[in-house]
C-alpha cells in the first residue's frame, strides 16, 4: 500500500465515519471533517518528495496496480506524475479550506454536508490518479453525486434547477466517453492507460483516422462540458451562483480541472492526429470563450455570476495553451489550472464572506466595505490583482506562458486572447471599486465585521501561494515541465507513427514541424 | 423416446426445485383451510421462505449435475440454473417485502404466498424448458398466478382493473405465441428447440415462414417483457396492482421471459438470426425511447417505475440483439442487477405508500430524507443504480450490455442507448430532488419506522446492488460460464 492509496482512500473512510456519526450534535461532524481533511492534506505533502530531486523521475510514482475485476480486465491502477501531483495537492489543500469556510454558514443537515464534501474529495483525487480508463470513468462519475447534493440541498433559491442541470449536462457528455472507452477496450484488449498508450506508440494498435476523430470527439465532448468550453458553458454560471460557498470553491478550483486535466492526460496523447486536426476549431472556441466570458462578466450585477463568467474566460486560456502543442503553452496551461484553482477559489471564498455578512450577492448592495472591514478589503484586493494577472502574482506566469506558446502557432488568436487579459482587469477592478470603495451606508457598516480568526486562517495559505507561485515558479514548474515535455514528445512521435502514411494530412504536419 | 419412459432418479433431482415449490404451495393452501385466525396465519410467510430456500438449495445442487430431464423436455444447464436461482431469490425478497403490507391491508391470506410460489414454479419451468410446449406451460403457470396476484386486494377497484387488463391483454399475447409455436411445428415437425435449430439449419423450411413464426413468438415474449409496442399494459397494471406485487411482476416474470426469449431465439432461431436481428434492434430502440420519454411525464411513482422498467427491458433487448455469448452473459448480469435494484425500490415504495396506498405521488416523497434518512439513503442507492452511476449494479449492467453491443458492431444502438440512459437520469433525479431538496410535507408525518421483514428486504437489496456494483466479477464469471453460446 503506497502513500497515494492512503491519500485516496482516507476520504472514503472519513465519509463512512461521518455517515455513521450519531445525529444531533452539529459540532462533531465539523471537527471530524476538518480533522480528516487536514490529515489527508498533511499526508499528501509526502507525495511531493520524489518530484523535488534534481532529476525528475521518469514515469509514474506511488504506483499500485492490482486486479479489480477479472473479466473484462479492469485494474485498480493508480499513479502520480508531474501533471497530477499538483492537482491532487490542490484538492487536498482546498478541502480543509472548504470545510472551514462552511463552519458557520452551514447550519442545517450539517453531518450530511460534510459527508458529501469529503466524498467529493475522494472522487476528485481518484480522477487525477487513475491510470485505468475504466477506473477514471468511475471516479469521473462519482464526483457528480456529492456535488449534485451539495448544490441541491444547501444552495440558494434556484438550487434545484442548477443541480439538475449540472448533473444532466455532465452525464450527457460522459456517456459518449464511456462508449469511446469501450471501443478502445475492444480494440486494445485493455483499459490500462499506460498499455494503450504504449500500444499506440509501438504501432500495435492502429486507429483509422476516422475512428480516431470519433474517439477524440467522444472524449472531447465530455471534457469540454466540464471545462467548460464555449458554447457548452451554460450550466456553470447556474451551478456556481446557486451552490453554497464551499461547493463553488470545490467546483471552480478542482472540478473544472477534471476537464482540462482530461484534455492533457487523454485527448492529446491518445489521439494526437485528431487533436491536431481539431486544434484550429478548438483554439477558436477557446478565444471566443475568453472574450465572451470576460464581456459577460463585465455586465453582471451579481458577484458570484461575475466570478463564474470570469472562470469561463480563464479556462479558455488553459484550453488555448493545451492546443498550442508547445512546451510553453502546455506549461502555462497546467500552471494556469493551479492558479485558477487558487485565485478563483479564493474569490468565491471572499464573496462567501461578504454574503455571510450582508446576505446578498448583488454588487449594488455593497459599497464602501473597505471602511468597516479594511483587512477583508486588502485580502480581496490581492486576490483581485492575482486574478487579473499582475506580475509577481501567480496568474501572470500562467497567462504569459500560454500567450507565448500560442503566439508560436497562431498569432491572431494570441492577440484576441490578450484582449481578454485587459478585459479581466476591467471587470475585476470595477467589481472591487463598486464593492469596497465609496461611502459605506449605515446598515452596511453595521453588518460588516472584519475578518475573523477562522477567516484569516483560510485566507493566509491562499495568499501565500499566490505570491509564492508568482515569484518562485521553480518550486512548482519542474515536474510539470518534465511531464509536458514527455507528452509533447509522445505527441510528435505519434504524428509520425505508421498510420500517418495513409492520412495525408498528418505527414504534412510532421514535415512542417 | 420409449427408452426414457421412466425418468431416472437423477432427472427427479434436477426437477427437485419445482417439486419443492409445488409442495410448498399446496401445503400452504391446505393450511389456509385449517388456520383461521390471523396469528396462525403468520406462519405462511416464514413457511414460504423456507420452501424457497429449500428450492434454492435444490437448484444449486442440480447445477452440479447438469443434463436433460423427462425425455429432453427440460434441460438443466448453467443457464437454467442461473435463472432458477435468480427467480427463487426474487421470490424471497418479494415475500419479505410484502409481509407488512398484507398485514396492513388485513389480507394476510395463504393464497398470496401460494400464488407467489406457483408463479415462481412456472418461471422455473420456463427457464429450464427445452421445448416449446413446456415453455408455454411454464409461461401459463407463471402468468395465471400473476394475474391473480395483480388483483389480490379484490375489494379495491384499482386492483380489479389491473388484473383484468393484465389478463385480457396477456391472454391475447399468449395466443400469438401459440400461433407461432403451431407454425414452427408445421414447418419443422418438432417443438424441441435443438431439433428446430437443426431443421432450420439444413432443411428447406421457407425462410419467410420461419421468420414470421419467430415474429409471432416474439409478440408473445415481447408482451411479457413489456417491450414496445407491446408495453401498453405495464403502467396500468403496475399502478393498479399492490405495490409489492408490482415489484415482483417487474422482475420475476420478466427475468424468466427474457430467459426463454434468449433461449428460443439463440438456440432454435439461431440459424435465422440475420432475419430477426433487425426486428429486435428496432424493438430495443423503441422500448428504450418509449420507456424513458414516457417516464419523464409521470407524477405517480408506481407508473414512473413501470415506464422505467419498460426502458430497462429495452437495455436488455440491446443485449439480445447482440445474440452473442457476451450478450447473453450481459443480459443475465443485468437481470440480476435489476432484480435487486427494482425490488429494493418497490420495497421502499411499499413502505412509504402506507395503508390503502395513499402516498404514491412522487411529490409525496418530499422531505423523506429528513424523517427517515436511512430509507431515503437506500432509495437513493436504488435510484443511482437505475441511473447507472458507477459502483452500483446498474452501472456494470449497462456497461456489460453496451460492451457486448459494441462487440457485435451495434455502434448506433449503443450510442442511442447511452444517450437514452442520460435522458433517464432526469426522472430518477426528480425523485431525489423531492426526497432531499424539498421540505417535508404532510405525507411524511406519522411515518412509522419500517417493519423488520421489510427492512431486511430493503437492506438485502441494497447490499446486493452495491455488491454487484463494486465486485461484479463473480456474478459475471458465473454468467459467462453459463451463458448460451
Amino acid at each position: 500500500m503506497s502513500l497515494l492509496d492512503i491519500v485516496l482512500f482516507l476520504p472514503l473512510v472519513g465519509f463512512l465515519l461521518l455517515v455513521f456519526t450519531p445525529k444531533g450534535n452539529d459540532q462533531l461532524p465539523r471537527v471530524m471533517a476538518l480533522g480528516i481533511s487536514l490529515l489527508v492534506f498533511v499526508i499528501s505533502l509526502g507525495l511531493i518528495g520524489p518530484f523535488m530531486g534534481s532529476t525528475i523521475p521518469e514515469g509514474y510514482q506511488f504506483v499500485t496496480d492490482a486486479s479489480w475485476i477479472s473479466s473484462p480486465p479492469i485494474r485498480y491502477h493508480i499513479g502520480l506524475d508531474g501533471l497530477s501531483l499538483w492537482l491532487v495537492l490542490l484538492t487536498t489543500l482546498l478541502t480543509p479550506i472548504a470545510v472551514l469556510v462552511s463552519w458557520k454558514s452551514i447550519d442545517h443537515r450539517v453531518k450530511e454536508f460534510f459527508a458529501f464534501l469529503i466524498l467529493l474529495e475522494f472522487g476528485l483525487i481518484g480522477v487525477f490518479v487513475s491510470l485505468d480508463l475504466f477506473l477514471f470513468y468511475v471516479f469521473w462519475e462519482i464526483g457528480l453525486v456529492p456535488m449534485y447534493f451539495l448544490i441541491g440541498i444547501w444552495g440558494h433559491d434556484r438550487r434545484i434547477y442548477a443541480a439538475v442541470k449540472f448533473f444532466l449536462y455532465t452525464m450527457a457528455g460522459s456517456v459518449l466517453m464511456l462508449a469511446g472507452i469501450i471501443y478502445l477496450y475492444n480494440r486494445a484488449g485493455t483499459f490500462d492507460y499506460v498499455q494503450i498508450l504504449s500500444q499506440l506508440q509501438s504501432g500495435r494498435l492502429v486507429l483509422s483516422s476516422q475512428a480516431e476523430m470519433l474517439l477524440f470527439s467522444a472524449f472531447f465532448l465530455a471534457f469540454a462540458i466540464k471545462v467548460p468550453l464555449f458554447p457548452l458553458h451554460t450550466w456553470l454560471p447556474d451551478a456556481h451562483v446557486e451552490a453554497p460557498t464551499a461547493g463553488s470553491i470545490m467546483l471552480a478550483s478542482v472540478m473544472l480541472k477534471m476537464g482540462t486535466y482530461g484534455l492533457v492526460r487523454y485527448s492529446v496523447p491518445l489521439f494526437p492526429n485528431a487533436a491536431h486536426k481539431a486544434a484550429p476549431f478548438i483554439i477558436g472556441l477557446a478565444v471566443i470563450g475568453i472574450i465572451y466570458g470576460a464581456l459577460v462578466a463585465l455586465v453582471q450585477p451579481n458577484m458570484k455570476k461575475l466570478v463564474a463568467y470570469s472562470s469561463v474566460s480563464h479556462l479558455g486560456f488553459v484550453v488555448l495553451g493545451v492546443f498550442s502543442f508547445t512546451q510553453q503553452g502546455l506549461d502555462g496551461a497546467v500552471y494556469q489550472m493551479l492558479n485558477h484553482g487558487i485565485s478563483t477559489g479564493a474569490l468565491f471564498m471572499l464573496v462567501g464572506f461578504l454574503y455571510e455578512r450582508r446576505h446578498s450577492l448583488e454588487i449594488s448592495a455593497y459599497g464602501g466595505v473597505a471602511t468597516p472591514a479594511p483587512n477583508l478589503a486588502i485580502v480581496f484586493l490581492i486576490t483581485t490583482l492575482a486574478s487579473v494577472g499582475l506580475p509577481m502574482l501567480n496568474n501572470f506566469v500562467g497567462e504569459y506562458l500560454v500567450l507565448q506558446g500560442a503566439s508560436q502557432v497562431n498569432f491572431t488568436a494570441t492577440v484576441f486572447a490578450a484582449v481578454g487579459v485587459i478585459l479581466s482587469a476591467c471587470y475585476m477592478l470595477w467589481l472591487y471599486q463598486r464593492t469596497f470603495y465609496g461611502k459605506a451606508s449605515e446598515s452596511l457598516s453595521h453588518h460588516m465585521p472584519d475578518l475573523s480568526t477562522r477567516e484569516w486562517a483560510v485566507s493566509v495559505p491562499l495568499l501565500l501561494l499566490m505570491f509564492w507561485m508568482g515569484i518562485y515558479t521553480q518550486t512548482f514548474m519542474p515536474p510539470i515541465s518534465a511531464q509536458n515535455a514527455r507528452i509533447l514528445q509522445q505527441y510528435q512521435q505519434q504524428q509520425n507513427r505508421p498510420q500517418s502514411a495513409n492520412t495525408p494530412g498528418a505527414s504534412e504536419v510532421a514535415n512542417a514541424r | 423416446m420409449p427408452a426414457n419412459a421412466f425418468p431416472t432418479s437423477a432427472e427427479y433431482l434436477r426437477f427437485l426445485p419445482e417439486i419443492i415449490l409445488t409442495l410448498g404451495g399446496v401445503v400452504i393452501m391446505l393450511l389456509e383451510a385449517v388456520f383461521t385466525n390471523d396469528d396462525q396465519r403468520k406462519i405462511f410467510g416464514p413457511l414460504s421462505i423456507v420452501a424457497l430456500f429449500a428450492a434454492l438449495l435444490a437448484s444449486i445442487s442440480a447445477a452440479g449435475d447438469p443434463g436433460a430431464a423427462f425425455s429432453n423436455m427440460l434441460v438443466i444447464d448453467g443457464f437454467a440454473s442461473f435463472f432458477r436461482a435468480l427467480v427463487i431469490g426474487i421470490g424471497v425478497l418479494a415475500i419479505l417485502g410484502s409481509t407488512g403490507y398484507l398485514r396492513q391491508e388485513r389480507m394476510p391470506g395463504g393464497e398470496y404466498h401460494a400464488l407467489i410460489l406457483f408463479s415462481i414454479l412456472g418461471q422455473c419451468v420456463m427457464v429450464s424448458a427445452n421445448e416449446l410446449i413446456m415453455i408455454f406451460i411454464g409461461l401459463e403457470i407463471s402468468s395465471i398466478a400473476s394475474y391473480v396476484l395483480a388483483g389480490y386486494l379484490r375489494d379495491d377497484p384499482r386492483n380489479n382493473e389491473s388484473a383484468l387488463k393484465y389478463f385480457l391483454l396477456g391472454s391475447f399475447a399468449t395466443a400469438f405465441l401459440l400461433y407461432g409455436v403451431a407454425w414452427i411445428y408445421g414447418l419443422t415437425g418438432s417443438t424441441n428447440l435443438d431439433q428446430i435449430r437443426g431443421a432450420l439449419q439444413t432443411s428447406a423450411a421457407p425462410l419467410v415462414m420461419a421468420g414470421a413464426a419467430a415474429a409471432f413468438m416474439f409478440v408473445g415474449f415481447g408482451f411479457k417483457i413489456s417491450a414496445a409496442p407491446f408495453q401498453i399494459w405495464a403502467p396500468d397494471v403496475y399502478q393498479g396492482a399492490p405495490a409489492p406485487v408490482s415489484g415482483f411482476l417487474s422482475v420475476g416474470p420478466k427475468a424468466a421471459a427474457f430467459a426463454i426469449l434468449l433461449r428460443v431465439f439463440m438456440t432454435a432461431f439461431g440459424p435465422i438470426a440475420d432475419r430477426w436481428e433487425p426486428m429486435v434492434w428496432g424493438c430495443a430502440l423503441a422500448t428504450m425511447m418509449v420507456g424513458n420519454f414516457a417516464a419523464l411525464q409521470q407524477s405517480n411513482i408506481k407508473r414512473m417505475l413501470a415506464y422505467s422498467s419498460i426502458a430497462h427491458a429495452g437495455y436488455v433487448l440491446v443485449a439480445v440483439t447482440a445474440h452473442s455469448e457476451t450478450g447473453s452473459a450481459a443480459a443475465m448480469f443485468y437481470l440480476a442487477a435489476y432484480a435487486f435494484t427494482n425490488l429494493g425500490a418497490f420495497a421502499v415504495v411499499t413502505y412509504f405508500s402506507r395503508k390503502g396506498e395513499k402516498y404514491v405521488a412522487i411529490d409525496d416523497f418530499a422531505g423523506l430524507s429528513q424523517r427517515q434518512p436511512a430509507m431515503a439513503a437506500m432509495l437513493t442507492i436504488f435510484l443511482l443504480s437505475l441511473i447507472g452511476v458507477p459502483l452500483t449494479a446498474g452501472f456494470f449492467g449497462k456497461f456489460y450490455i453496451f460492451k457486448a453491443a459494441l462487440d457485435a458492431n451495434l455502434t448506433w444502438l449503443t450510442v442511442l442507448g447511452l444517450l437514452n440512459s442520460a435522458v433517464a437520469a432526469y426522472y430518477y433525479l426528480r425523485l431525489l430532488v423531492v426526497m432531499y431538496f424539498k421540505d417535508p410535507g404532510d405525507s411524511v408525518e406519522n411515518l412509522e419506522p419500517a417493519g423488520l421483514s421489510l427492512q431486511i428486504a430493503v437492506y438485502a437489496s441494497a447490499f446486493g446492488t452495491l455488491l454487484l456494483g463494486i465486485f461484479p466479477g463473480w456474478v459475471l464469471d458465473i454468467a459467462t460460464k453459463s451463458a448460451l453460446k
